[in-house]
Order: structure tokens, then sequence, then C-alpha cells
């Protein structure tokens, strides 16, 4: 038997833009063990339920994780609307539904851009992360802000976009895509790319599923789930498949997500198409008592988020289940068998989000 | 040494924060704001970095990671907090694992506010850092002529 070496992987990593530490244990240049320890980023949020009242507690949530706040800031809503049977307008769920899956590109694209750098094609992650950038011009327009918006609210949305608005966003996204085009045929056709993601962290249909991966990661593994075929927002009048791919690689990791920014793309352009018009948000009166749980799409996967009212302002108990949580044991189990250079590949495609798992 | 503050090195650093100013911090260095063209470079390596950019309220558990990054800096160097929760603490103010701004552990030299920080707002506060970076060069080249001094009198004296 080699000689065993144990490898310090993070909390401080050029590759990581978040703290998460791992130990990975070598022989020679193979990783036969990789021990995790996370801890990095735990604020405690949820304990804020008691400080603050549940209309502020969007505030809080929303900063739970910077990359897929909307996401969160409307969980949360739908768990409180839930819980207290509030009727959203219409209106209201189709612009959640944009802002989601806007956001859901811009999630993708900064994950590309990510990726790029992991596997050292730096003028790539600039070009990626350029194209993202109209993304956010989108946001900052229609939101006012570019990755923190708080414009969702408990019984709706808090502002409008007018129609006109809401068909040049359709027109962006349509030229955006020819752009797009040429940057995702160099992720998925290059071959010193491929190279680095073909074949590399093989994670079968059985594992994914064993191991509770959700989003992406499973669904590049061949598992056909998608929290958005539940119908909520506006995504039951939208028509979509979920993107599969069976390899369970990398690559297919990667193919996922950029048939997931297109498919994105698309779902907007049919929302702007039906979008019905009316009011905005609806007025909330009373407090949450109840349990609720809420389901959520997120970029990175499904995400729970429960609530327990107490008949006050001040709700009883609040819990979220963000999707990377789910994701970190499959990764665990790829990582081992896999060369030491392959282990920032293997981190980055699983798409971690620290911050959320942490809370 | 005039071109540290010409063309400084950064180091990045997530000191719990929600990810919303990290990636603000890159965005910085991406074509639309680039700060490349000035010089600036992110570095993954504490060794080779001029100013040091956190984000984040810092949790017990990163209390030794921040200092150690912070300690492995040649000097001159200085510090930038980078969103209104690296400031003070923001919105987890009152979180119980939260030890409420970068200040509280290691000297910071500029604060960014923001939530999430814009990047203008960034590049405004780095290049505010740089001023705070010559003056330091200057207080460390007086303290080495000071030294040179002292030593060379001393030799003397024997
Ligand atoms: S200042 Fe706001 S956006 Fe920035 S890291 Fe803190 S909570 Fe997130």
């Amino acid at each position: 038997m080699a000689k065993r070496t144990i490898i310090p992987f993070g909390p401080q990593h050029p590759v990581l833009p978040e703290p998460i530490h791992l130990d990975l244990v070598m022989e020679d240049e193979t990783v036969v063990e990789a021990i995790p320890s996370i801890g990095f980023i735990h604020r405690g949020l949820e304990k804020l339920v008691e400080k603050n009242e549940w209309p502020e507690m969007v505030y809080v949530i929303e900063r739970v994780c910077g990359i897929c706040s909307f996401g969160h800031g409307w969980g949360y809503c739908k768990t409180i609307e839930g819980n207290m049977g509030v009727e959203v307008p219409p209106r209201a769920e189709y612009l959640r539904t944009i802002w989601a899956e806007l956001g859901r590109i811009h999630s993708h694209l900064l994950w590309l851009g990510l990726t790029a750098d992991g596997f050292g094609f730096e003028s790539l992650f600039m070009h990626t992360w350029k194209i993202r950038e109209t993304i956010l011009d989108i946001f900052e327009e229609t939101t006012g802000g570019r990755v923190i918006f708080s414009i969702c609210k408990v019984g709706g949305v808090r502002k409008d976009i007018s129609n006109e608005k809401l068909s040049e966003i359709s027109e962006i996204i349509g030229n955006l895509k020819v752009e797009l085009s040429e940057l995702t045929d160099v992720f998925l056709n290059d071959v010193s790319v491929k190279n680095r993601l073909v074949g590399v962290g093989v994670m079968t249909k059985e594992e994914a599923v064993e191991f509770g991966a959700v989003g992406p990661t499973a669904r590049a593994s061949g598992v056909d789930n998608d929290v958005r075929r539940d119908g909520h927002g506006a995504y039951g009048e939208l028509s979509f498949v979920p993107i599969v791919e069976a390899e369970g690689d990398c690559y297919a990791r990667c193919k996922v997500r950029i048939r997931e920014i297109f498919q994105s793309m698309n779902l907007i352009r049919q929302a702007v198409k039906q979008i019905p018009c009316g009011a905005v948000s609806v007025v909330v009166k009373g407090n949450p008592s109840g349990e609720y749980v809420g389901r959520m799409e997120q970029p990175r996967g499904e995400a729970y988020y429960y609530s327990k009212g107490s008949g006050t302002k001040f709700l009883e108990r609040i819990r979220v289940r963000t999707p990377t949580a789910a994701n970190i044991p499959a990764l665990v189990h790829l990582l081992p068998g896999c060369d030491l250079a392959d282990v920032p590949m293997l981190v980055l495609t699983i798409d971690p989000c620290i911050s959320c798992t942490e809370r | 040494m005039a071109y540290i503050t010409k063309s400084p090195w950064l180091i990045h650093y997530d000191g719990s924060s929600c990810n919303g100013c990290d990636i603000e911090v890159l965005a910085c260095l991406t074509p639309m704001y680039d700060v490349e063209r000035f010089g600036v470079i992110n570095t993954g390596n504490p060794k080779h970095a001029d100013i040091f950019l956190v984000t984040g309220s810092v949790n017990e558990q990163n209390i030794p990671v921040v200092q150690q990054i912070y300690e492995q800096m040649p000097s001159p160097k200085v510090v930038v907090a980078v969103g209104i929760c690296a400031c003070s603490g923001g919105v987890f103010k009152d979180c119980y694992n939260i030890i409420g701004g970068v200040d509280k552990v290691i000297p910071v030299d500029v604060y960014v506010p923001g939530c999430a920080a814009r990047p203008e707002a960034i590049i405004d506060g780095v290049v505010k850092g740089l001023g705070a970076l010559e003056k330091k060069q200057k207080n460390l080249d007086t303290v080495l002529t000071l030294e040179k001094v002292a030593r060379e009198e001393a030799e003397e004296y024997d």
C-alpha cells in the first residue's frame, strides 16, 4: 500500500469562491477519502424569526444566499402565503416566474464562468460574466438591485413591470441567445474543455437517488426531478420538459445547465406572451398560525421552506433546506477514486453554495 | 515602492457573507468593470496581496482564518470591509454566531457600505485603500530608516 498523505483543501482556496474545508486523504495522486468540514458561513439566520416580524423576515431569508436571493424570497413568501391562505394575483405569479427564471440564467452563467476559471480557461470566464451583466442590467432596471432585490413580498410583488418593458426584455433575451450559443459551443465542443469534463466524476442514477442529489446534479445522472412541474407560480401554464442527461459525469452536469439556460429563456418569452393584466399584490391581514411546507426549484435544485406560525407577529420556526445540503453527500461519495487535479472540477460541478447550506 | 500603489494585488475572502458581495467583488474583475486594466489582480495567495477584501460579518469559526490571512500578508497592507455586514453586521447583527463586523478581529482601513455593495462602490473602496497603502508605506519607510540609523549608530558605538 502506498503511503497516505492528507492534503487540506480550503477554506481559503483560489478556486473556491466560498469557504469549505475538505481533508483529502491521498494515496499518491488518487483521493481515497474526503472528509468535509463545514461551518464557516453559519450565521444562524433561522433564529432571527424571534427578533424580526414575519413581513420583515423576507429581507433576512433573501440573504440566505446572494446568488439565488430572489428564489429564497419567493420561497419564504410562498410558505407564509400557504400558511395564511393568501391568494396571489396571477400577474404577480407571472412576474415572480420571470424574475426567478432570469435568476436561473444569471446563476447558471455565474457557474459556467467559475467552472471555466476552475479548469484554467480565464478568457472564457470573462466572456461568460460579460454576458451575465446583461441579465443583471435587466434586474437593475426592473427591481433596482443587481443581486439582492427585495422585490417579493407576502401577497405579491412590490413593483409591476410595464408590458413594453416586458417585450423589451423578451427581445434582449432573444438577442442574447445568439451570443450565448457561440459561448456554449466552446463549453460543449472544445477539445481541451472536453478533456477536463468528459468521464470525470461519474455518478450513476442509483447513486444520485441513494444520496438524495437534487437539481441539475441529479438530472445529469438521469433522475427526472424538477419541482417546477408541480405548477407553482406560473409554471403550470407554461410548457416545458425537465432537462435530463444520462451520463452523470462533469460534462453532463455542464450540459444540463447550459440547456437549462436556453430553457429559461424560452420560459421567459412564453411568460411574457401570456402574462395577464391586473393587480400585482393583495393586502395581507392577520398573522400566520398554522404550519406549511413550500417547495421551490432553485437554480441548484429543490429547496424546502417550512414555516410555523404562532398567531403573533413573530413566527415560531422557519426552516430552509437548500439544494447544496442535499448534494454534499453525493459529492463526498464522488471524490474517492478521483485524481487530485480533478477535485476542483468535482467540487464545482455540483455548484456548491455554501452560504445556502449553512445559513 | 510607488508601484505597489499603482497596481495593487487583491485577495478576497468570504468571511461568512451571503455571497451577494462576493459575486460583486468578482464582477469588478470581469469585462464590465474590469479593474485589471488598472493593474489590479485578484490573487489567491495572501503572500502576494496588498489589499485584503473581506465580505461578511465573520462567525466564530472564521475568526482564525481571517486573522491568519491578514498575518500572512506582507506589510504594508490594507483591509477593505465590503458590504454592510462586513462593516457592522448588517441584517445578521442579531445572529448568535456572528461577531458583527470585520473590525472586531483585524484592523479595517476602508468601509464600503451597501447590501450588496455595488461594484462601483467596491472599486472606490479599493482606490481609497490605495491612499491608506501609500501612507503606511511612508510610515514603514520612516521606521526602517530610523531602525537603520539606530543600527549604524550602535555599530559605531561598538
Ligand atoms: S452586505 Fe448584504 S449582500 Fe453583502 S454579503 Fe452582507 S448580507 Fe450579503
